[in-house]
């Protein structure tokens, strides 16, 4: 598939040096940092779940009661297992209940106590650690039981806010050709410091991604790839305030792809920089050793900014998606890199861009399972006209050979798609795929035309982009406003007090087994 | 054609009365006995919608338990234009030029605008339409009017915030964007953020704007705010509200 566009290896070479350059001092920053996210994940790891009268989990509970008393800067762990050995106590729950009571006194604990501190914790968090495995291991298991659909996999919403009404949909939607099913959350969750518990039924423009919620839909998609001998992958989101807990719960419920982006919570959410860098590396070690398959976030940026005059930005955003996805552990086969087809159709030769830009980054990243989000920005009321522009995508996507296929939605942006505008989508793709399915290995751009020019064009500009960001730093690129126009200070935005800089002596169980994860995960 | 008579829906002849018109029923579309009883059902429908006669066009199962249908039919309804309301727009759309010169006469400084989409509503597409120099529909945003400043807090902004950042702006019109929502929340949210800012700031409050597709354009007053824009509005309607509504009596504060 590679080489329809000439492109010259020395600057792609050089573009991902570039992009190493700007994206190490902020994988420095996170090696040297918790949050209180991370240290939560790690006693999820450990089996800690539930939540109090009021709904707010023990996990939280339990990190604030370690917090208020000795601080995060060692790490959870050795007072919270220190706590549980010499109070004698039977389970985490049984700790965390005490302990919000403010009937617990923690320390940090030394020498021998320490050790064995660190021992029981480092055996509680490995019981995660091998739940991951075993449900990575009956992913494989359930491949090979029934099948791998053929790229690209047809990736649909369904995002009724109810958990029970999404199943039903879900299994609708895989009965007729969707090989991917996505849950969009509720648009609320990502600033929500904590995840929520149980089946859930109250949602808005989403459903809650909680631990019972994965399970229940993970669950009903076994029985539905079984029926249809083809397996349903799961997404959910990792982002947010919870980045590092969803990762882990997703690896325990056996989610097979998480959108997982290094800058989206920064640039659409106002998420602290530091915070969000800090939070994904964790979450992308637990990917990692879970299998789960990333999906990152570039569409967004074309969704404020504009597609043509931005389209490099997606490209250098990427880049650096590679290099902190490959940094925490993440095979290429792991790296759904995003990107979108949002170029106002008015534009004179709109389609030959896109395609120019499809192209373009299927060359750049040949082993990346490529998620390709179609139009949302220029879809108006006129549901036909929205229709044919998502048809236009639809072949945009099988020329290109990218390899998830976001299913557009005739009535974007204007409800939660109907049963029916699903099926419509489904039957448009279906059409592509038969027809035009085999128009990629044809389909070679003039050597000089319109679609390679501009391809070598946008690779030169994010080189030169990559090249600021590389002087001014990351960081003070983003804050700048480089990416979605929109300008994001590192001391700005929310979560920024659930930052701790790691004092000498921190541990972190899951953190440790995490950078040991197994080899076939880092090919 | 008469435009205060009476009108039939135009198909492709006139008074004809044709309609298209899309659902969904949960029915089965398995064997012959279920089909016809599939589209029975939509002609039953149709029937009580107004569609004599109807015409089932397209029927397809989806899944075991529901059925898609295509309609075309006659309706009976008519149509009396001299009985439509519409909100009169209480002001004439001004070019960018004209806008930024009424602005700096009448205030003799910038007009400050903050704008954000507030409550759960992650979809920015639609005050970054009306706010971005980018713009929307051919005309640029609010950004690109010289005499303007925008503050965009974009998504997912606390109604507190909102109203710390507007005192601290000194902003002249505060505006809401809601796009997708569920359950009404667009309409509580409103609500929220009108109290917030009459119990914030009184009388002296910035002019407060909404807008979204699903907001009903004469329900301000119920909602507290002095303006509700609708699907399809362009910056430049945005940017005349605001020069009609800040600037009207200029010249009366002017000579006093």
């Amino acid at each position: 598939m590679t080489g329809k566009l000439n492109l010259d290896p020395a600057l792609v070479a050089q573009a991902r040096e570039l992009a190493k350059r700007a994206a190490a001092p902020v994988v420095k920053l996170a090696r040297t940092h918790t949050t209180v996210s991370v240290e939560r994940a790690v006693l999820r790891l450990a089996g800690l779940d539930g939540a109090d009268e009021d709904g707010m989990p023990w996990v939280n509970r339990l990190a604030d009661a370690v917090r208020e008393s000795t601080g995060l800067e060692h790490g959870v762990a050795l007072p919270v297992w220190d706590a549980m050995l010499t109070g004698g106590y039977p389970d985490l729950r049984t700790l965390a209940v005490d302990a919000a009571a403010g009937l617990v006194k923690f320390r940090q604990p030394a020498g021998h106590e320490g050790n064995a501190a660190r021992d029981t914790a480092a055996r509680s968090v490995k019981k995660g650690m091998t739940r991951i495995d075993a449900q990575r291991a009956e992913r494989d298991r359930m491949l090979a039981a029934t099948s791998d659909p053929p790229m690209p996999w047809i990736y649909l919403i369904v995002a009724t806010g109810d958990i029970y009404e999404d199943i039903p949909q879900a299994q609708a939607a895989a009965r007729e050709g969707a090989d991917i099913i996505a849950v969009i959350r509720s648009t609320g969750q990502s600033l929500l410091d904590y995840v929520p518990e149980g089946a859930t039924r109250e949602g808005y423009a989403g459903t809650y991604a909680t631990q019972e919620n994965f399970r229940l839909m993970r669950a009903a998609l076994d029985d539905t790839s079984r029926e249809l001998g083809r397996y349903i992958r799961l997404t959910n989101y990792a982002s947010g305030l919870c980045m590092p807990e969803i990762a882990s719960l997703a690896g325990l419920e056996r989610l097979d792809m998480m959108l997982n982006d290094c800058m989206y919570g920064i640039i659409f959410r106002d998420i602290n920089p530091v915070r969000t860098f800090i939070d994904q590396r964790f979450s992308r070690q637990v990917h990692a050793r879970a299998g789960i398959v990333i999906n990152t976030g570039e569409d967004n940026y074309l969704t404020t900014a504009d597609a043509v005059d931005a389209a490099h930005t997606v490209v250098v955003s990427q880049l650096l998606n590679e290099y902190f996805g490959r940094e925490a552990g993440l095979a290429d086969g792991q790296l759904g890199l995003g990107h979108a087809f949002e170029i106002n159709p008015e534009v004179p030769d709109s389609f030959m861009l896109e395609l120019a830009h499809a192209q373009l980054i299927r060359e750049l990243f040949p082993d990346a399972p490529l998620k390709y989000m179609p139009p949302t920005k220029h879809m108006t009321g006129n549901v036909f006209a929205g229709y044919l522009l998502d048809a236009f995508f639809n072949l945009c996507g099988v020329m290109t050979d990218q390899s998830i296929l976001l299913i557009g939605m005739m009535t974007e942006g204007i409800h939660t798609p109907f049963l029916s505008d699903r099926d419509l989508a489904l039957e448009n793709v279906r059409y592509v795929r038969r027809a035009a399915g085999q128009l990629g290995q044809e389909f070679r751009p003039e050597p000089d035309g319109l679609v390679a020019r501009r391809a070598r064009q946008v690779l030169g500009e994010s080189v030169d982009l990559l090249r600021k960001i590389g002087s001014q730093g990351l960081l003070n690129a983003i804050a700048a406003g480089t990416f979605g126009v929109t300008k994001r200070p590192p001391d700005g935005g929310r979560g920024l007090d659930g930052v701790v800089e790691r004092a000498d002596g921190y541990f972190n169980p899951a953190a440790d087994q995490l950078e040991t994860t197994p080899l076939e995960a880092k090919q | 054609m008469s435009l205060t008579g009476i009108v039939r829906p135009y198909g492709d002849t006139t008074g004809d009365g044709r309609v298209q018109l899309s659902f969904t029923l949960p029915v089965p579309f398995g064997d012959e006995a279920e089909r016809a009883r599939a589209e029975g059902a939509a002609l039953q429908l149709a029937a009580k919608m107004g569609l004599d006669p109807a015409m089932v066009v397209h029927a397809k199962g989806m899944g075991p338990d529901f059925t898609f249908f295509i309609v075309y039919g006659r309706v009976s309804h008519l149509v009396d234009l001299s009985a439509v309301t519409v909100a009169e727009r209480e002001f004439p759309v001004l070019p960018a030029a004209e806008v930024n010169l009424r602005i700096r006469s009448a205030l003799g400084r910038k007009l400050v605008v903050v704008g954000a989409c507030i409550g759960t509503d992650a979809h920015t597409v639609g005050i970054d339409a009306i706010l971005n120099v980018k713009g929307h529909a051919g005309e640029k945003g609010l950004e690109y009017y010289r005499e303007i400043r925008v503050v965009n807090m974009g998504s997912q902004v606390g109604v507190a915030d909102l109203v710390a950042r507007a005192a601290a702006e000194h902003a002249d019109a505060v505006l809401v964007s809601q796009v997708v929502t569920q359950r009404d929340a667009h309409l509580s949210n409103t609500r929220e953020m009108s109290a917030a800012f009459h119990a914030a700031f009184g009388l002296q409050r910035p002019v407060l704007v909404v807008g979204g597709p699903r907001f009903d354009p004469s329900a301000a007053q119920d909602l507290g705010v002095d303006k509700i824009f609708g699907r399809g509005t362009t910056p430049s309607e945005v940017a005349s509200y605001l020069v009609h509504a800040l600037t009207p009596d200029a010249a009366q504060r002017g000579a006093a």
